[in-house]
């Protein structure tokens, strides 16, 4: 067996389909060069998507609307209770209604550097275009965005941008844009236009000579494993942040379809970069599941401080102000508790690292609103965060407006994903991914408020114009359900799922995942350094080969097994994981979400090499147990030139 | 804190079910309930016992796929959902019953876990805008009074956790299925369909085999999204004028 | 009982292609509908019993005043109508009423019963009395309203039984103490009928808004108090001697 560290370098990868010209022109170009698909044939073609978050409800209902017949999944119970409900902040668009200067050139600039120069201009200028369309689109079907008196509109402003873009339903606004979408997507499946199926797990890819036709999937109601085959297969599968077991994702969020696809022959792109929110209640115990995310708009006038001796175990209102620490107002002056998502995280880690943590195991910081009472009143922060106090109190039990919040980072996002091109198609003909599921517009690092709007991009209008193109030069044949790709991938499955059942160890899936998920954050969290990484790539071999000895899966896979579920997601989780910190390992610069504690600038800052890593890090499988091979895709800017982030 | 479970298993969809009685220990006040049900899992698993099976995704109370019964009420003591309850809402040496939303419209999948799909169906009968993908005219073209703008919210908060059919007496999703017309039919993008929405998914509604309304009030006090009872009525308002209405 | 089971796919096309079935089927197919039926034959006999609580009333005027109004009762719309056609008119309504109500009432329980068929093993309801012994309590008044009819329209149950003399035979009538209990236990099945029945009336008509939700209770409780009152006081006086 080969170390995953003698990865090798391929052919590097050109995206081949964004149109020449000028960046505003192409997205137009490329729906006028794109073949379609004569309206009367549409019937005669079907499209398997997979998932139903924001990407995967827009795209089956927008698919469906066109003509197509379309094979739909997701593993919930319901369509709509796919992960994006949980959104809430807002979702970005170009609309320029408070005429302050905001424009499709703005969003593009700015989604470009918030990246910190790691995503394709010609995507997010595309991104930015549709924008607007999205919002009239959601308004049109229902979507209670919200208004102004005079019946317009409200927006606000989101992550440090200058103008206020972001669209919003109170709290809830991806609950209310899924809705929408799911609608939608509702109406498709009542006419008989989508054949839904929930509560159905997609487990392989079936490629037949070379092109994505069909998938293995298995009903988590009856257990039986099922083909369904199509002309092209849509990812929709959303994020793979749940790899470090503790994040703000659903708690079933998962990597297998993504990983499954990956070592089908899809490159996965940038695995390393993933986001992580400076605002989350800290984990209370051991027993903790998931983290839950406190919005970002608390630190506009939350202070943060941890007491200045390590282990000060005093309560908070006993720390004098002289004993307090305000470590943000006092290492970035300028923008003080307001420095960026990364930022933020990593200097609250620093200093609990530090041993001056507060709560329980150390691992919180205050976010005090003490000033904010006495400067505004009570009454004031209770109009402006009443509910997000609300939460906190509901979860732990302490009131913030008395005593100060306690907040630590988590895991919230990831950029990396499957390589896509320009049309959204990943390295296997006929596979497509959308929305989280692929690399996306995002580079190192998302700027708040437009993963929603990337997604819904993708589902509505993105992917139903590209894929046309797809379908339309592919010649038209049935899958012969015994061609032996088929009865390979069935096999394949199958056997995965009886060699589960069969360790019949003596430690729960879950506590492996615990584990796995502790190693990651630890060495492939909030700042990775080669040490780390290596020890980690040394650690997760040894844990996976303890896993397919000491797991243990109660019950049968002939029904309802929900343990049987987690341990097959946790297989692909113990193999992405090593991944990603090989390709954390090989980016020695720091850009955007990944920081490499040795590349910085002489204040202690990210520092990016353009030079030398100005390009997506594809990866590709070569087999179990093989060292991948990287491919480059290099990154030109001839709009946003690239330039350091300084906070200081 | 200690604590004794009645909980209530069922093989599957057709096998008789029964309350079946565990002890746990070690429990924490700051776990959530269903953390609490995690831990016992964790248990049974290595005692090579099968784990309690229930729904959940989210567990910040939105998507609506946790719930259960807890003490006879839809969701538990609190007014929110079984992720969001947490365990310093028990006393050491409390016992609790748990069992699933009981109706003929959610048939039992597995032990907590209940069929819900009546729910899409309704929705898919009609709560829906009919406006294909690129159809739609600019945002702004129609202004939406912020009062009717308000109550859309409010109404469209409804996770779909049906809850209200749990704790209503008839087993009635009046009070889903009114937050999905309400939302809808006050908006001015909604009016066009505004008769054969309500139509269409009482008429679904109905034949899924949910019962009537008595209008006995339980279920708006087991929202967890806090869905007025008041939008019942403001549903058969609307059912009303358009069963006059629509024959013509 | 299911009835119209039709499924999603009848229904995206009877959303289009079929036509809708009238107003009287929808309404009567319908949970929503037959409860409408309930709320309207509700409210018109609530009608009928604050106005006969209001003539009962005039029993403490006197047996001349009483009987002259009885009396009077057959007389209302004449010249236009025959002597006791208003009566009988306003039978037809009152029987459609409760013929209406109870079938609904009867179609109604068996579905919501079969909604949930297997019960609770923890169960902690939370509504009030008066909701929870709607049943019940609409089964006692149909059986008092027959023995009713029997006892005081007809007299066939009457101890006294003049017909003309309404006032001697009330008076009777509460003199016999199984009489009393079948009035008082009547009374107070009504009473709590009506503390839920009113507000769910208007909430299933519609009109109850967030606004107006607290005064329709209001209402349903004083008027369920005031027609109790009214009406008991009549047995009442009767067994403390004030009437004789
Ligand atoms: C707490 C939180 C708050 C956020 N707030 C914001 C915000 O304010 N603004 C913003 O822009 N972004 C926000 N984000 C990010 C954003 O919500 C997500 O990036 C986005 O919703 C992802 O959408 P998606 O459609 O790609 O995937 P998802 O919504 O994750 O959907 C995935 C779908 O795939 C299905 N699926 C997955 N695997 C399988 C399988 N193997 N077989 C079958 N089905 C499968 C699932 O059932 C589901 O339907 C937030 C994220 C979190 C966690
Ligand atoms: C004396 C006459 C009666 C009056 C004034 C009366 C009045 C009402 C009213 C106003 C309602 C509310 C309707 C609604 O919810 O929309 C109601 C409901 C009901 N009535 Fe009656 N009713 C009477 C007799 C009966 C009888 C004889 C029965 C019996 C079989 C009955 C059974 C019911 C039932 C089952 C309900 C529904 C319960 C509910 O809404 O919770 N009622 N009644
Ligand atoms: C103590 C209270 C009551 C008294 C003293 C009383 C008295 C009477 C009398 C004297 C009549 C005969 C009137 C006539 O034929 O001229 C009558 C008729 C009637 N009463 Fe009552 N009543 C009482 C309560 C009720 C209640 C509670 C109801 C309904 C639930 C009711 C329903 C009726 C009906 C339906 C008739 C028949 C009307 C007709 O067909 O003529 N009564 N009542
Ligand atoms: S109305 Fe309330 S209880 Fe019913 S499904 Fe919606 S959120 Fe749940
Ligand atoms: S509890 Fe049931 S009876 Fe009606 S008011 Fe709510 S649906
Ligand atoms: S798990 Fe999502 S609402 Fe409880």
């Amino acid at each position: 067996m080969t170390s995953y560290l003698d990865y090798s370098v391929g052919e590097p990868i050109a995206d081949t389909r964004a149109p020449e010209g000028p960046v505003g022109d192409r997205w137009d170009r490329r729906r006028f060069t794109a073949k379609l698909v004569n309206p009367a044939n549409r019937r005669a073609h079907t499209v398997i998507v997979v998932g139903t978050g924001l990407a995967g409800g827009a795209a089956g209902a927008t698919l469906a609307e066109q003509g197509y017949r379309v094979t739909q999944f997701c593993y919930q119970d319901s369509p709509r209770r796919a992960h994006s409900i949980a959104a809430q902040g807002g979702i970005n668009a170009a609309k320029n209604y408070r005429n302050d200067g905001d424009s499709v050139h703005r969003l593009f600039y700015d989604t470009v550097k918030g990246g910190d120069f790691r995503a394709r201009e010609s995507n997010v200028h595309r991104l930015a275009e549709v924008s607007v369309q999205i919002i009239d689109q959601c308004v049109a079907q229902g979507v209670p965005f919200a208004r102004e008196y005079g019946g317009l509109l409200d927006t606000r402003s989101f992550g440090g941008v200058q103008v206020s873009r972001t669209f919003y339903a109170r709290g809830q606004t991806g609950q209310q844009l899924l809705l929408g979408a799911y609608q939608a997507l509702s109406r498709q499946i009542a006419a008989g236009a989508v054949e839904m199926h929930p509560r159905t797990e997609m487990l392989d890819l079936i490629v037949i000579d070379g092109r994505a036709r069909g998938i293995v999937a298995r009903d988590l109601v009856t257990g039986r494993i099922s083909t369904h085959f199509a002309d092209a297969v849509v990812l929709a599968t959303g994020g793979y942040g749940n790899v470090f077991h503790l994040s703000t994702n659903a708690k079933n969020s998962n990597a297998t379809a993504i990983w499954r696809a990956h070592r089908r022959g899809a490159y996965f792109a940038n695995p390393c970069f993933t986001q992580i929110h400076p605002t989350c209640i800290p984990r209370s115990g051991d027993h903790q599941s998931k983290l839950t995310l406190m919005s970002e708009s608390l630190r506009n006038d939350g202070r943060i401080w941890v007491p200045k001796a390590k282990g000060d175990r005093r309560p908070p209102g006993e720390i004098p102000q002289a004993e307090r620490d305000y470590y943000l107002e006092r290492i970035y002056p300028a923008f003080g508790n307001l420095v960026p998502r990364d930022i933020a995280s990593r200097a609250a880690k620093n200093v609990c690292d530090e041993g001056r943590g507060v709560g329980p195991g150390g691992q919180g910081v205050y976010l005090d609103f003490a000033d904010a009472i006495a400067r505004m009143g009570r009454e004031k922060v209770a109009e402006k965060y009443g509910n997000l106090f609300e939460m906190y109190e509901r979860i732990t039990a302490e009131d913030p407006y008395r005593v100060p919040m306690r907040i630590y980072p988590a895991i919230h996002y990831t950029m990396g994903g499957l390589w896509v091109d320009y049309d959204l198609r990943t390295t296997i003909p006929g596979l497509f991914a959308i929305g989280e599921a692929n690399f996306s517009d995002h580079g190192a690092n998302r700027l708040g408020a437009s993963a929603l709007m990337q997604g819904l991009a993708d589902g509505y209008f993105v992917l139903p114009c590209t894929i046309n193109d797809y379908l339309a030069r592919q010649p038209r044949d049935e899958v012969d359900p015994a061609h032996p790709a088929v009865t390979e991938a069935v096999t394949r499955t199958t056997g995965r799922l009886d060699r589960l059942l069969a360790v019949d160890g003596d430690r729960t899936p879950e506590s492996f995942h615990r584990e796995l998920g502790q190693l990651l954050w630890e060495h492939c969290g909030m700042a990775r350094d080669d040490a780390g990484l290596r020890k980690a790539l040394e650690r997760i071999p040894a844990l996976r080969e303890e896993f397919w000895q000491r797991v243990k899966v109660p019950g049968t896979g002939e029904r309802l097994n929900q343990q049987l579920e987690k341990a097959n997601r946790i297989v692909d989780h113990l193999e992405l994981a090593e991944l990603m910190c090989l390709d954390a390992l090989h980016r020695t610069e720091s850009c955007g979400g990944h920081f490499r504690e040795e590349s910085r600038t002489p204040e202690g800052e990210a520092a990016r090499k353009d030079e030398e890593f100005g390009y997506v890090a594809a990866w590709e499988f070569t087999g179990d147990g093989a060292a991948p091979v990287l491919h480059k895709e290099d990154l030109v800017f001839e709009y946003v030139h690239p330039t350091q982030r300084s906070y200081a | 804190m200690r604590l004794t479970l009645r909980i209530w298993r069922q093989p599957g969809p057709d096998a008789d079910g029964a309350m079946t009685t565990y002890e746990v220990d070690g429990i924490a006040p700051e776990m959530s309930f269903l953390e609490m049900l995690d831990t016992l899992n964790e248990r049974l698993i290595t005692e090579g016992e099968d784990p309690v099976a229930f729904d959940h995704d989210c567990r910040e109370g939105i998507c609506g796929a946790c719930g259960m019964v807890i003490n006879g009420r839809a969701h538990g003591p609190e007014r929110t959902t079984t992720c969001q309850l947490h365990m310093r809402h028990f006393a050491d040496g409390d016992t609790v019953d748990v069992e699933p939303w009981r109706a003929a419209a959610f048939p039992v999948v597995r032990d907590l876990v209940v069929d819900r799909s009546a729910f899409d169906r309704i929705i898919g009968a009609g709560g829906y805008v009919t406006v294909p993908t690129g159809s739609a005219p600019e945002a702004h073209a129609t202004p939406v009074p912020k009062p009717a703008a308000d109550t859309a919210f409010e109404h469209a908060e409804c996770i779909g956790c049906g809850a209200c059919v749990a704790a209503c007496p008839n087993g009635s999703a009046m009070l889903f299925t009114s937050a999905k017309v309400v939302h809808l039919n006050v908006l001015p993008q909604g009016a066009p369909e505004r008769e054969s929405r309500v139509l269409d998914m009482v008429g679904q509604m109905d034949a899924e085999g949910f019962g009537g309304c008595t209008n006995t009030g339980e279920c708006a006090v087991a929202c967890p999204k806090g869905i007025p009872l008041p939008s019942i009525a403001a549903m058969n308002r609307e059912f009303l004028r358009a069963a006059r209405k629509a024959p013509r | 009982m299911r009835w119209c089971r039709p499924t999603v796919a009848d229904m995206a096309l009877a959303t289009r292609a079929v036509p809708r079935p009238s107003t009287l089927a929808t309404l009567w197919r319908s949970t929503i509908g037959k409860k409408t039926v309930m709320a309207v034959t509700g409210v018109v006999m609530l009608l009928f019993l604050v106005a006969h609580m209001l003539g009962n009333l005039k029993i403490f005027f006197g047996a001349g005043d009483y009987n002259a109004y009885a009396s009077w009762l057959r007389t209302i719309g004449e010249p236009a109508l025959h002597h006791g056609w208003f009566l009988w008119i306003m039978r037809v309504g009152l029987v459609a009423s409760v013929a209406g109500h109870v079938v609904s009432a009867w179609q109604l329980s068996r579905r919501d019963l079969a909604a949930r068929p297997t019960a609770y093993v923890h169960r902690r309801p939370r509504a009030s009395y008066a909701t929870r012994t709607m049943r019940w309590g609409g089964v006692i008044l149909a059986l008092f309203i027959v023995w009713h009819i029997l006892d005081l329209t007809t007299l066939t149950v009457n101890p006294r039984a003049e017909p003309g003399h309404p006032y001697e035979n009330v008076v009777a009538d509460f003199h016999n103490w199984y009489a009393d209990v079948i009035y008082l236990v009547a009374m107070l099945a009504l009473g709590l009928h009506i503390r839920h029945g009113f507000r769910s009336a208007a909430q299933t008509l519609g009109a109850v808004t967030r606004r107006g939700d607290r005064a329709f209770r209001i209402a349903g409780n004083v008027l369920a108090l005031v027609l109790t009152a009214g009406f008991v006081a009549v047995p009442v006086s009767v067994m403390t001697g004030v009437l004789n």
